[in-house]
């Protein structure tokens, strides 16, 4: 009798206890990939869809994913490939998945070069999309050489904020000036990571070797 | 080092100012030794009495505790001996009432059949075959002194008569032998009939022995426990830590099966509550609901159990009437019916579901892999579903190993805390000897520490009263 009254209290009390318990925070990732299609990078975007596959089979349902353009000036809704945040349902995320890599196959084909490199725009946009979205876990990743050119009139160099956000490059392919004098491609990697750093993001990393992309959803 | 040289006198002179302060402290040390004795003694007395009274206080609880222990584990025990003899008599009462109650018609039985063999037997008693007259005929004839031929026709007739009534006799004699042999073969199976009831009679009495012994050792070990005695005491202890062991080894058992039962619908419960929501930082709200499930099927496994009156975990269960039992019974089974389809159609969903996915990265790699529909696809899928319906089931088998726990429990961790609270009590009163002990040992250790005063005092005292205390001293080792 005494066993069933305290099983009675337990089995009460159980809620109480995991209403207390409840995580109100957000255990869903966000990723927003910024592909470079200026001048001879736009051979490399065999190479991006790898990594956006390789996103579309480790995301989860809950999770958002945008894919965007890098071009002359990228502060713009309109270089967003697509984006999505899939649903509840893993069956319905599968779907949706199935879709965004139709959208990605689309731009593939008919991808056409830019004059000029808008990276920080695109940065900008990307943090904004994320901070809207509002996932557990905010990741950049910027498809490209790192190296940015912007056009006539276009002003990048001022302070911006990327608080939270993870940021990577990823397969940042050295120039031929930098063959000459490798200083210019490890001063370059150091601009971005400092600008990157000052700018409030949680972390930075180059990774070179699609073949470790497992860092790009792990470690967060 | 400025903390330190706020102790010095000169801190200029660290080797003088050290001394003075050994000195200071010597004498301080040294006007204070019957005090300081006093203290330490005291403190290391009070320790040591408390330890003691604090061991004896937990000695004493755990006696009342064993007691106590002893009490619930006999009259436990005495119920379930009870129980073991009001099933060893009903037993003995269904074998009576089932053979004693064929008994009258099992006698007349047998009584018909034994005169029926009786009388078979007297008919079968063979018949002597008649005395042949010719003998004396033969022997008259074999005695005429004069007959030549006349008595050789007539000992040819008397050979064809005689050989005329040697067949017809021998021919009733088979006869005769015939029919005995028919009466008797048609007795056989009234001999077997007899034997039968005679073997049955015989097995129903060795059956009603044996629960007649079983009756006398359950006797033996209630009336054991009605004396109290240690020995009973002991067995049912042991007899709890046995029944523990085997039912916490089976519910590991059910364990392992509600883990691969929480694994069946885990994934599929992510399609109805979302797979992003999250109760605590690694706990998923789609695991808890699972967990949920499996537990529900557990819990309606107990009542199912309990409403057949296999277990009895919830005394308000064993006390509903019949009729209320039955309903709970039932309800319990539907809603484990329900369940067991529930799961097994989450089994099948979740096959579905690594299905799409698996086909979704197929569509993202580069190679495209040919499409299996083989046989071999499909048997997973129908083990999945068939494991989903029959784990509830398996599950709630349980509610049996849990009664057992719970019931052998309560020796067990009564059992446990009189031994934890013997051994703390016995390692109380080490201490408590330690801090006696102790006391001494710090005096002396005090002593040594003003050992020049003490040498001084000593030389004193000896100067002044030299030779008193020589004559003092005689006078008591003598005495000694």
């Amino acid at each position: 009798m005494k066993f069933a009254k305290y099983l009675l209290v337990v089995l009460l009390a159980l809620p109480l206890v995991l209403s207390g318990c409840a995580d109100n925070r957000s255990h869903t990732n966000g990723v927003y990939v910024l592909i470079d299609t200026s001048g001879t990078y736009t051979q490399q975007v065999t190479k991006a869809r790898t990594i956006i596959n390789y996103l579309l089979a480790n995301l989860n349902a809950g999770d958002s994913l945008a894919v965007a353009k890098v071009e002359s000036k990228s502060f713009s809704e309109k270089d967003i490939i697509a984006k999505v945040t899939f649903d509840r349902r893993p069956s319905q995320a599968n779907l949706e998945k199935r879709a965004f890599n139709q959208k990605i196959e689309a731009f593939a084909k008919n991808v056409k070069g830019s004059a000029f490199t808008d990276i920080t725009g695109g940065l900008i946009q990307a943090a904004e999309y994320l901070n809207e979205a509002n996932p557990g876990n905010k990741t950049i990743i910027i498809f490209s050489d790192m190296q940015e050119e912007l056009g006539k009139g276009t002003v990048r160099d001022f302070p911006i904020k990327l608080t939270g956000i993870r940021v990577m490059a990823v397969n940042v392919t050295k120039l031929s000036t930098d063959n000459t004098d490798p200083r210019r491609y490890l001063d370059r990697l150091a601009w971005w990571e400092k600008r990157v750093r000052d700018a409030g993001a949680t972390d930075w990393s180059v990774i070179n070797d699609l073949e470790h992309l497992d860092k790009v959803l792990g470690n967060q | 080092m400025n903390n330190l040289n706020s102790w010095l006198f000169w801190p200029d002179q660290v080797a003088l100012s050290v001394l003075a302060l050994f000195f200071l402290l010597t004498i301080f040390l040294y006007a204070a030794r019957i005090p300081a004795h006093n203290v330490i003694i005291s403190l290391c007395s009070l320790a040591g009495h408390a330890l003691r009274f604090t061991a004896s206080w937990l000695l004493l609880t755990a006696e009342g505790l064993r007691q106590r222990n002893k009490t619930v584990l006999l009259a436990h025990g005495q119920a379930e001996v009870t129980s073991q003899i009001e099933r060893e008599f009903e037993r003995v009462t269904a074998l009576v009432r089932k053979e004693l109650g064929e008994y009258p018609a099992l006698q007349r039985k047998m009584m018909d059949e034994l005169t029926r063999i009786e009388e078979d037997y007297l008919k079968c008693g063979e018949v002597p075959p008649p005395t042949p007259e010719w003998v004396e005929a033969l022997s008259t004839i074999a005695n005429l002194k004069s007959g030549g031929d006349i008595a050789k026709k007539l000992l040819e007739d008397l050979q064809k008569s005689v050989q005329k009534v040697h067949d017809k006799t021998i021919s009733e004699y088979r006869k005769s032998y015939e029919g005995r042999h028919k009466i008797l073969k048609s007795l056989m199976p009234v001999w077997r009939s007899v034997d039968k009831s005679v073997k049955n009679i015989d097995a129903n009495m060795v059956n009603l022995n044996a629960n007649a012994k079983a009756i006398d050792t359950h006797m033996a070990r209630y009336e054991e426990m009605r004396a109290k005695t240690d020995k009973s005491e002991h067995t049912l202890a042991i007899s709890a830590f046995v029944q523990l062991g085997i039912s916490s080894l089976v519910m590991m058992i059910a364990v392992g099966g509600a883990f691969i039962n929480f694994k069946l619908i885990a994934l599929p419960m992510s399609e109805m509550v979302g797979a992003s929501d999250y109760i605590t930082n690694s706990l998923r709200t789609s695991d808890v609901a699972a967990l949920v499930i499996v537990l529900m099927e557990a819990t309606m496994g107990v009542f199912l159990l309990e409403s057949l009156r296999i277990t009895h975990l919830f005394p308000t269960m064993s006390s509903m009437n019949d009729q209320l039992r039955r309903r709970v019974m039932w309800a319990a089974l539907i809603l484990l019916l329900i369940l067991a389809g529930i799961e097994s159609s989450l089994a099948l969903m979740r096959d579905m579901l690594i299905a799409d996915k698996a086909a979704m990265l197929h569509d993202l790699s580069t190679v495209q892999p040919v499409a299996s529909d083989s046989l071999l696809t499909h048997i997973p899928m129908v083990g999945q579903m068939v494991m989903g319906f029959v784990l509830p089931f398996v599950l709630a088998f349980v509610a049996i190993p849990l009664e057992v726990a719970v019931y052998s429990l309560r020796t067990v961790a009564g059992v446990v805390l009189v031994m934890l609270m013997r051994a703390i009590s016995f390692a109380l009163r080490f201490l408590a000897m330690i801090f006696n002990r102790l006391g001494r040992i710090l005096v002396n250790i005090y002593d040594i520490t003003i050992v020049l005063p003490l040498l001084v005092e000593r030389w004193v005292i000896g100067l002044r009263g030299s030779v008193p205390a020589k004559a003092s001293d005689l006078k008591t080792g003598r005495a000694s």
